[in-house]
């Protein structure tokens, strides 16, 4: 795991949300920080280069504009593994995609930009894989926070 | 609904903004509008809730919640939609949903996302769960995930 220092954990922790819609957003979330544009810049760079952060920028809700997301599963036999998951990543649909450890092993999110496209991306990978996808949707969301402080 | 700029405008930032000190200028540049107008776009978009915020997407591994439990549960259909907010309001729940159960081989319907440094951290997290659910628990697993295959977020 990369090494965080304490600017870094405190850059993590404070611009999970926030982003100014100003011309100069880094100079002003800068500022917030006690840091230079620059020092900003090149930390998140970094942060983003090592893979600490995975995407800068807005985070969309889809299904605000029309589109879909479900929870979807596959029990993949251990020696396809690998190119199950090839299969199913190179889906632009696929958001996510993780391993678990069931007997369903495979657990992705499927996002569209309309309802049927998550049929059709469930069609598509049953077609490429030959195995049968649990499809999850949601009936009802509780609570959403993906905010996690870096933990000390 | 969203127009055709939102959607360019969507397309054009789903990756990151571009790391440079104007970045939204840069964005108007390449979709051939004004800056005034991509900022005026992604606010309206951040008020109506099509965006849900700007800014970093830390990977949990990363930052040191590298045990990632889904918990799911077998509520009485009669008693989630009661119970569920109060699993969701869990400070250690990111996410709180009601699902299908797919029978018989998956009974569960509340599917409850818990972070911890360790697996024994998430383990006990499970327990408080079960313990705000009591006699409306009536079966539970928790599956860890032991990698990520993709994280890339949204994609149209």
């Amino acid at each position: 795991m990369p090494e965080l220092d304490a600017v870094d954990r405190r850059l993590i922790d404070q611009l999970q949300g926030g982003f100014p819609l100003v011309p100069e957003p880094y100079a002003a979330a800068a500022a917030r920080l006690g840091l230079g544009e620059t020092e900003l810049l090149e930390r998140l760079e970094r942060l983003l280069s090592t893979r600490v952060l995975t995407r800068f920028g807005p985070m969309y809700q889809i299904e605000r504009i029309g589109g879909a997301f479900t929870l979807a599963a596959l029990a993949v036999p251990e020696d396809r593994y690998e190119a199950v998951a090839a299969a199913v990543n190179a889906l632009p649909q696929v958001a996510h995609n993780y391993r678990r450890e069931h007997a369903l092993n495979m657990w992705f999110v499927l996002a569209t930009e309309t309802p049927a496209g998550i049929l059709e991306a469930i069609a598509r990978i049953e077609q490429a894989t030959g195995l049968k996808v649990r499809n999850f949707p949601k009936a009802r969301e509780y609570f959403v926070e993906m905010k996690l402080p870096v933990r000390p | 609904m969203i127009d055709a700029i939102d959607r360019a405008l969507i397309v054009a930032t789903q990756d990151g903004l571009p790391l440079t000190p104007r970045p939204y200028h840069a964005v108007a540049e390449r979709l051939g509008v004004a800056p005034e107008e991509v900022m005026r776009r992604l606010t309206a978009m951040l008020d109506s809730g099509v965006i849900r915020r700007i800014g970093a997407v830390p990977n949990h591994y990363a930052i040191g919640w590298t045990a990632n439990g889904m918990t799911v549960w077998d509520v009485p259909d009669e008693a989630i939609d009661q119970i569920g907010p109060a699993v969701g309001a869990l400070d250690f729940v990111t996410h709180c949903y009601r699902r299908p159960r797919a029978l018989p081989e998956w009974p569960y319907n509340l599917f409850a996302m818990v972070h911890g440094g360790t697996r024994e951290e998430v383990r006990d997290k499970a327990k408080v769960i079960a313990a705000l659910l009591g006699e409306h628990c009536r079966g539970h697993d928790i599956l860890f995930s032991s990698r990520i295959l993709k994280k890339s977020g949204l994609r149209i």
